[in-house]
């Protein structure tokens, strides 16, 4: 952990796993992040109800690596992407951004941040404005961010830029909706990457496409992040994918961590019963070990983030809950060198 | 030999659209017996759900398909559509994607269910409740006798497509076909849907079509599985042929490109290329365009569906003969 993080964070910060890397400024540090939204309720006399999207979630993410993020809908994970970018405000909590605290900045300071961190969206279609060409659509962040280039600058660095993410020159000025879901998912990775920004957030930036595009798009991502070194925070629910391209992963349920851990120890040696189970359930392409393999059914349905569980909001669905997981939430401690879990089984 | 319970016989389906007649399907053969699942997969635009729909005569206005689907000795293609009526919702039924648009928001739970028993079953309101309930029981919805008077929108995602589920076997049907049943779910939820189809087929015999292009679901629950591509058929076998022993580059083409929880690799084995314009298929084999493999000849001559030399279980639609794709298998996992 930096030095910047200790003198600036006054809430007790949990202790993340060394990795060797003391020396290494991390790229973005978060702090016990929050984001509530406030519900209205239902009857005669609506009581206030808060929903806690995301609650309490902290991380440090380091130049060139890629973060992974997995948990099943509504367990907060495309807020956590939002809140970090300021597209939604966080309600308490820390974002770190190469040390300079973002609490409290202001749009121009979020605006020069975001000429380093850029997101990537699930819905590619969705995500393009249908009225702007190809070239408007990549060259947009450049006329945004780098209002001193002129159009012909701009031109070239779009350009360029397409080669690189596998369009066509030829297809500069032609419009979103002439292009297909893993096209159209090529010139939101231009857009993104146009800045030559430090880190990008996808969220599900595969989902929505065919398996054999699908190879395409990360293939593309894994070759785009070793030429400029860029760190990625990669959203899904896809564990397969998910472990593809991440060195760690995050993995989320109803707003908390359960489980932050290196890739080959969450995967070979998970932790968290919900971590557990998830990666049971991931069906196997292959007949033989698909049919034969053990998967921890989860009972039951997740209950409402409006009223989560007390202590930890896995329990009721926990093979292993026992007295004191209704009584005390469990604090993401380490659990070995290569992980940190959310869970009392290890205390 | 008894009579297979669903018997589908070079297949077509065409549209009229302003570009001209587009076939979506082309020459789809297959049969299935009862308690069998049988696996459609394939891409966006493989023409995986549009054969089914045809079969249930749920085509757009601008559709028509062609040749036979005998269910029972009864050709679906040719029926009457009060004589289809008796038989879809009944004895053959079907679950679709997404299980929010699949199930009317003004209705309740209760009276979509109970519509389907008083038509097909003639039973009482009352009688046909009960039913209802014990069916939701069945795919365990908790405190079901209460919840059955709730509204779609009332229940979770994965509850929604266990009433779907629920519903598609009130009549105890002999066929259910399932279009992506679980690609809206998640994980842990699709786990818990999968084993309720499997438990019953089980306890009912019911044969399953199940469309996906989740290739760990099709692991998980076909005994066969027919690989579509641009219409056609690329390849199509038992399920351990065509994950063991794949003889169809586009077959072999979709594992390498599945990314694998057991399999440390740096890259996918992507296939290039777009998926194709149905509008403007190649003259030869709809997959050449992006086959590694591909000679000239592939483009222009359409390679004909034959048994394979090496299984003749296993039929495929490929010019290559099985030991160079076998090679590729090699190169590419190597």
């Amino acid at each position: 952990m930096s030095t910047v993080m200790n003198e600036r964070s006054s809430a007790p910060t949990p202790a993340l796993p060394q990795r060797g890397r003391k020396e290494q400024q991390a790229l973005l540090s978060v702090r016990d992040l929050h984001v509530h939204f406030k519900v209205r309720g239902e009857g005669f006399f609506p009581e206030k109800r808060v929903l806690k999207a995301v609650n309490g979630v902290s991380f440090d993410l380091y130049p060139g690596e890629t973060l992974g993020i997995v948990g099943e809908s509504g367990c907060g994970k495309s807020t956590l992407a939002r809140a970090l970018l300021n597209l939604l405000p966080a309600t308490t909590g820390q974002v770190v951004w190469l040390g300079q605290d973002m609490s409290g900045a202001s749009g121009a300071d979020w605006q020069a941040v975001r000429k380093n961190v850029q997101m990537v969206f699930q819905d590619p279609l969705a995500s393009l404005n249908p009225r702007m060409n190809v070239s408007q659509i990549i060259g947009e962040p450049l006329r945004t961010h780098r209002p001193e280039l002129s159009a012909s600058e701009v031109l070239a660095r779009v350009k360029a830029m397409m080669v690189r993410v596998g369009l066509n020159e030829a297809q500069l000025y032609r419009y979103p909706h002439e292009f297909s879901g893993g096209q159209c998912q090529r010139i939101g990775i231009a857009r993104a990457l146009i800045l030559e920004p430090r880190l990008i957030v996808c969220d599900e930036p595969v989902s929505a496409l065919d398996v054999s595009i699908q190879a395409q798009i990360i293939n593309l991502l894994k070759d785009l992040q070793k030429q400029m070194h860029l760190a990625l925070i990669f959203i899904a629910h896809d564990l397969a994918v998910v472990k593809h391209v991440s060195q760690r992963i995050l993995v989320m349920y109803l707003g908390r961590v359960m489980e932050l851990a290196d890739k080959h120890e969450l995967y070979a040696n998970p932790k968290h019963p919900y971590t557990r189970a998830l990666l049971s359930a991931v069906p196997i392409p292959d007949p033989k070990l698909e049919r034969g393999k053990q998967i921890q059914m989860l009972s039951g349905d997740l209950p409402s983030p409006l009223r989560p569980p007390t202590g930890c909001v896995f329990r009721t669905r926990c093979p292993h809950a026992f007295e004191r997981c209704a009584s005390e939430a469990p604090p993401l401690e380490p659990v070995n060198e290569h992980s940190q879990a959310a869970c009392w089984l290890y205390r | 030999m008894n009579q297979k319970l669903i018997e589908i016989d070079d297949l077509t389906v065409k549209f009229n659209t302003p570009d001209g007649e587009v076939t979506a399907v082309n020459g789809l053969s297959f049969a299935l017996e009862r308690g069998q699942t049988f696996g459609i997969v394939g891409e966006s635009g493989s023409g995986k759900s549009q054969s089914m729909l045809a079969l249930m005569g749920l085509l757009a206005a601008n559709g028509r398909a062609g040749g036979r689907a005998l269910f029972n000795g009864d050709d679906l293609l040719a029926m009457p559509p009060a004589r289809l009526n008796r038989i879809r919702g009944n004895r053959i039924a079907m679950i679709f994607q997404d299980p929010m648009t699949s199930l009317n928001p003004y209705l309740t739970v209760e009276r979509q269910m109970t519509e389907v028993l008083e038509l097909h079953k003639g039973l009482t309101r009352k009688s046909a409740l009960s039913l209802a309930i014990q069916t939701l029981e069945q795919v365990r919805i908790p405190d079901a006798a209460r919840r059955i008077r709730m509204y779609p929108h009332e229940f979770s995602g994965g509850m929604r497509q266990r009433i779907m589920i629920a519903m598609a076997l009130l009549c105890q049907p002999d066929l259910l076909i399932a279009d992506e049943p679980t690609t809206a779910l998640d994980v842990t939820v699709q786990a818990q849907t999968m084993a309720l189809l499997r438990e019953l087929q089980r306890d009912f015999g019911t044969a399953i079509i199940l469309i996906t292009h989740d290739l760990g679901v099709v692991a998980g629950l076909c005994d066969e599985v027919m690989v579509l591509y641009g219409g056609r058929i690329m390849e199509q076998g038992s399920a351990e042929s065509i994950f063991y022993r794949p003889s169809h580059p586009y077959t072999l083409g979709l594992l390498g490109a599945v990314p694998k929880l057991d399999h440390e690799g740096e890259r996918l084995v992507a296939i290039p290329g777009v998926p194709p314009n149905m509008a403007r298929l190649p003259a030869g084999c709809p997959f050449s365009e992006r086959c590694s493999m591909a000679s000239e000849r592939c483009a222009n001559e359409r390679p004909p569906l034959v048994a394979a030399s090496h299984d003749a279980a296993v039929l495929r639609a490929c010019h290559r003969d099985v030991a160079e794709v076998g090679q590729q298998k090699e190169v590419a996992l190597s």
